[in-house]
């Protein structure tokens, strides 16, 4: 799939490493982007950018912690230095936690919520700054399938991602003067390695649930992520997407 | 160009008034059309003008000339050159 659906076009990905957000860093490497790729150490990314190498995307590893105000700043002001300009945002890196409400680590909850919610805000907050200067835009949050009908057993992880799914509706609402967009996908069970790995232990039987009666794969929601940063969907904003071969929960 | 200048030829463009009327009273309780566009329309020019980007709290805090000074200063802009 080699083409030039984002060719000149600046974006920044977090959380690259792994799952959904290497396939997204891949799918958009084979459109030419220009991509500030995060992960939180170096070396994280090592095999990703073994595997586009040969793209003629400009791939720049950011390394920093989303959390972390200053350096996300920083890496805002290295976009700006560098490209004068910021088309696409992907906040993509999250963390996940299987609880039942009476298994609720609130510590690992707290950071959850800065991880999924309160960073993804930031980088929206910061994004928009530059965004604004250019009248245009794309922020793409990816949130959760549970995010929009609730599950048993991930009530803390499902409220993380429900705030992100308001979040978006609010931003879009805020920043549609400016042409910038905002949206979610809202993924349903992917076959990562990491849910690969739980399914085997737990959730085999969740198959049985999915219509499409298999999971979905990262590069089908990195699909629906290169849709909404390219101009494809230059009229739509405000919307959670959900990318779940009619998975009901 | 000194600093100065650069912030004074900003604020004076944003609020379309002569560099002569900004001082110590040039504030958000008695400039006219000092509102939240043009208070952020201001912080855009200023972060362009010296390569910065403000912090939340700082914007919030950004309601005169001399508070304007103040926050930059912490940003390493330097108005004693």
């Amino acid at each position: 799939m080699n083409s030039t659906m984002l060719e000149n076009k600046v974006c920044l990905i977090t959380g690259c490493s792994k799952g959904i957000g290497k396939a997204i860093l891949e799918v958009f490497s084979a459109q030419n982007a220009i991509i500030y790729a995060n992960a939180r150490k170096e070396g994280d990314l090592d095999e990703v950018l073994e595997n586009v190498k040969d793209t003629k995307a400009e791939i720049i590893p950011v390394y920093f912690d989303i959390t972390n105000f200053a350096e996300v700043k920083s890496c805002m002001l290295q976009i700006k230095k560098t490209h004068k300009k910021l088309d696409v945002l992907v906040n993509n890196a999250g963390m996940v936690s299987y609880e039942m409400l009476g298994m609720i680590n609130f510590d690992k909850f707290r950071e959850m919520l800065e991880v999924n919610l309160v960073a993804p805000i930031y980088l929206m907050q910061m994004a928009s700054k530059l965004m604004q200067r250019q009248s245009s835009g794309s922020i793409i949050n990816i949130s959760s399938k549970v995010a929009v009908e609730g599950v048993k057993g991930q009530m803390s992880y499902s409220a993380t991602k429900g705030g992100l799914n308001s979040a978006t509706l609010s931003a879009a609402k805020e920043l549609s003067p400016n042409n910038i967009r905002v949206n979610a996908i809202a993924p349903g069970m992917i076959g990562s390695k990491r849910l690969k790995t739980i399914m085997e232990d737990k959730f085999e039987h969740k198959l049985n649930d999915i219509g499409f009666g298999r999971l979905g794969t990262p590069e089908e929601v990195a699909k629906a992520c290169l849709f909404l940063a390219s101009d494809l969907s230059s009229y739509l904003t405000g919307q959670i997407i959900e990318v779940d071969g009619d998975l009901k929960l | 160009m000194t600093n100065l200048d650069k912030f004074d030829t900003v604020f004076a463009d944003v609020f379309e008034v002569e560099k002569s009327e900004l001082g110590s009273g040039f504030s958000i309780d008695n400039v006219d059309n000092w509102d939240s566009v043009t208070q952020l329309s201001l912080v855009s020019d200023l972060e362009d003008e010296f390569d910065i980007m403000l912090d939340s709290e700082d914007i919030l805090e950004f309601k005169s000339y001399e508070a304007g000074k103040a926050i930059l200063t912490k940003y390493d802009i330097n108005f004693d050159e």
